[in-house]
């Protein structure tokens, strides 16, 4: 068969069943042989769309979310997805066509160097030059893509590669000896941090991505209940605890809850489960946790001491970590429990005198939308969002208490991940109710999407929270250049219902706080087409509590119902 | 800031030199320099990198380049006791006056003359990075007109690390 039929063979073999792209000249072959597969392509309006649609589908489900595209601005269209995949280390692999092997580099039309475009932001990348090579690199890019810490591989697959005959035989092997990942945690690691955790007096566990991805939210939850530890956690780490549980002290950070910021600094062990330190969570590195001895359990040895002094490091996947942990924290605590209870106190106490909160008088709040979607869905919707104020908004105002029900850019923060994100979401997990929460900047990024939505009837619903302004920019000039708002008004906008119903969608208007839920409701009957909700909010709303950048995260603007 | 000789052993796949160099450049590290070339198994290549930092820049640079699939042994030597080399070739002004004096040089730095011009030769010399720069401080007064040199090589003495694939 020809290297065309040997990779959609291969794609279908790896068990691909939504496959995100558009088609050009160098993908034509390839595309040939999707007309006929049980591959279910979705075909985009921009490749970006592709990605971050792909995105989606794997933040969703966990599996590789898999996108092809064509040649030169094809591949480039891409990159910003490769980024954001490589960032917050989602599974991905991205084919894009190629010129032919004889016309590399001779500037041929539609030619980009992909490869050397993305090595920074690729978790690795591979140049096909002979198709009998084929089985080998997809069975080794998907083994890369899922395996060790996630990120995204890139195939670029030249068009005289998709013509050359060869002999498939099912996938090829993986021969990979630079890479093996360590899964399970060094056993004396784990003891020595059972028997901090037994001996601290003030513990809080600090839980990013890496739960969610491992899948060890049930592991997480015995971890934080059998030894009374609170939990916090990060923009990626949403949804790996329910944050309706006692324990649970919402997001940290520049913009977490004060509660959660306040026992960071006064916490005297600090677990960090499948996190980063990222400088959204950290603030001034110096000011930092300062009472703290840190566990550190991730599975990529490189981020393990990367930005903080770490007492305890434990290499591994943090399910198995987490599970070895449990099981020596039980032998060890016998009958015994120490309910610790000053600290458990102390916690409370700052949880009932800074709750989140912001003022419902007056023009529509956007975190009153956030909170109605929250109650009308009973927090079982799965959520994405734009970036900026609306997604701090939607991580602020909604508790999330499943993985997997939180899909945002964290790392990269692309504005414009989200409508694409929430289609691949849809498309991933039918059953459930998506929305894609937006700012009025984000969404016109990859608003051609609607299309898309159009075409396969995709009922995800968008909750445009129009300010009419850059809103996130906006405070920050608001907050750290005098209120010098430039290039940050967006008043310019279209009539998103009109644009709505231009792409055969449904489109709806709100400026009224009591009109939200009836609007929500509404939205949320339909089953066959996507709906624009245009929310016109307060325009200088803002996002707090808010610590400033490179300060220290107990100095917090905002978010103190005394002030 | 000390400097660093790290030797990487690598799949000898194509790229892999510019995944190496991008992951250092891009994390912000400075390179000295680096040499390359293929060992006894014609599927994995050598290369050494005298890399500037202290040992905590290192250390991440180390685990940074663990993470590229095509790198399978990272070994930073600098505290090791080694064989380090460089090759250089100089080609210095000699006019037949001066001749005598450049070929006592090359005699006391066992180097050896591998090309004679009208007015210049070519030396060729082998040595650790010390002996290098001396012979080139040796050849300053006299001219030099051109002058590459290779980028450190290095090996662990006696049964120390074997670098190669197990």
């Amino acid at each position: 068969m020809t290297g065309a039929q040997a990779l959609v063979r291969s794609l279908e073999d790896e068990g691909v069943d939504i496959l995100f792209g558009l088609p050009g000249g160098v993908v034509l072959p390839v595309f040939d042989q999707l007309y006929d597969s049980s591959i279910r392509t979705v075909l985009v309006r921009h490749e970006q769309g592709a990605i971050h649609a792909a995105e989606g589908y794997a933040r969703a489900t966990g599996k590789v979310g898999t996108c092809i595209v064509t040649s030169g601005p094809g591949a480039t269209n891409i990159v910003t997805g490769m980024a954001d995949a490589y960032m917050d280390s989602t599974p991905l692999v991205v084919i894009t066509g190629q010129v032919a092997t004889n016309m590399i580099g001779t500037d041929a039309f539609q030619e980009a160097d992909i490869t050397g475009i993305t090595l920074p932001v690729a978790k690795h990348s591979f140049l096909l030059k002979d198709a009998r090579n084929l089985p080998e690199v997809v069975a080794e890019a998907f083994h890369i893509a899922r395996t060790g810490r996630a990120g995204p591989v890139l195939i670029d697959m030249p068009v005289d590669v998709s013509r050359q005959e060869m002999n498939y035989e099912g996938l090829g092997q993986v021969r990979l000896p630079g890479y093996k990942p360590t899964l399970k945690g060094h056993k004396r690691q784990i003891e020595a941090a059972a028997r901090a955790i037994l001996a601290a007096k003030r513990p809080l566990v600090y839980a990013g991505g890496g739960v969610i991805s491992a899948g060890a939210s049930k592991e997480l939850a015995q971890l934080a209940r059998e030894n009374l530890i609170p939990v916090t956690h990060s923009l990626m780490g949403k949804g790996c605890f329910p944050e309706t549980d006692k324990l649970s002290l919402g997001m940290l950070g520049m913009h977490g809850t004060r509660y959660a910021n306040y026992s960071v600094c006064e916490t005297d062990l600090l677990l960090a489960v499948g996190a980063r330190f990222s400088d959204r969570v950290t603030g001034k590195l110096s000011e930092f946790a300062p009472h703290a001895a840190v566990v550190h359990i991730d599975i990529d040895p490189a981020e393990i001491g990367k930005n903080v002094r770490v007492d305890i490091p434990i290499v591994g996947d943090c399910r198995l970590v987490l599970k070895e942990l449990n099981e020596i924290l039980a032998s060890l605590r016998g009958n015994k429990s120490s309910p610790r209870r000053d600290w458990t106190a102390q916690v409370e106490e700052w949880k009932r005198k800074f709750p989140m909160g912001y003022e419902l008088e007056g023009k529509l709040k956007p975190q009153y939308v956030v909170e109605r979607i929250y109650y009308l869905t009973k927090g079982k919707a799965t959520i994405c969002t734009e970036v900026g104020q609306n997604q701090m908004w939607a991580a602020q105002y909604y508790l999330y208490k499943e993985p997997r029900s939180f899909i945002s850019s964290g790392g990269l923060g692309t504005m414009g991940y989200g409508f694409p994100a929430a289609i691949g979401a849809k498309l991933a997990c039918p059953e459930k109710t998506v929305f894609d929460i937006a700012g009025d900047g984000s969404i016109q990024m990859n608003i051609q999407e609607l299309g898309t939505a159009m075409q396969y009837k995709i009922p995800v619903i968008i909750c445009i929270l129009n300010n009419q302004y850059l809103g996130m920019v906006r405070q920050w000039q608001e907050l750290f250049h005098e209120g010098r708002y430039s290039y940050t008004d967006m008043s310019h906008q279209p009539d998103f219902v009109k644009l709505a119903e231009a792409y055969g969608a449904v489109g709806m208007r709100v400026n009224r706080t009591e009109d939200v839920r009836g609007a929500l409701q509404e939205a949320m009957q339909i089953t066959d087409r996507p709906v624009i909700i245009d929310f016109w909010v307060e325009r200088e709303a803002g996002v707090y509590p808010m610590v400033p950048p490179g300060e220290s995260i107990l100095n917090m603007l905002g978010g103190d119902l005394d002030e | 800031m000390n400097k660093h000789t790290i030797a990487i052993t690598v799949e000898n796949r194509p790229g892999v030199l510019t995944r190496v160099t991008t992951l250092i450049r891009r994390r912000g590290y400075n390179i000295d320099s680096l040499a390359v070339g293929a060992t006894d198994d014609p599927t994995v290549s050598r290369m050494t990198v005298v890399v500037e930092g202290d040992d905590a820049i290192i250390e991440q640079v180390t685990k940074q380049l663990y993470k590229l699939i095509d790198v399978i042994k990272v070994v930073d030597l600098t505290k090791e006791h080694l064989v380090a080399r460089e090759l250089v070739l100089i080609k210095v002004k000699a006019d037949h006056s001066v001749r005598p004096d450049i070929v006592q040089i090359v005699d006391i730095f066992r180097a050896r003359i591998v090309d004679i011009g009208r007015t210049s030769l070519i030396v060729e010399a082998t040595g650790d990075q010390r002996k290098i720069d001396a012979l080139e401080d040796a050849f300053r007064p006299f001219g030099i007109l051109e002058l590459v040199r290779t980028g450190k090589v290095a090996m662990i003495r006696g049964a120390g690390e074997d670098n190669r694939r197990k």
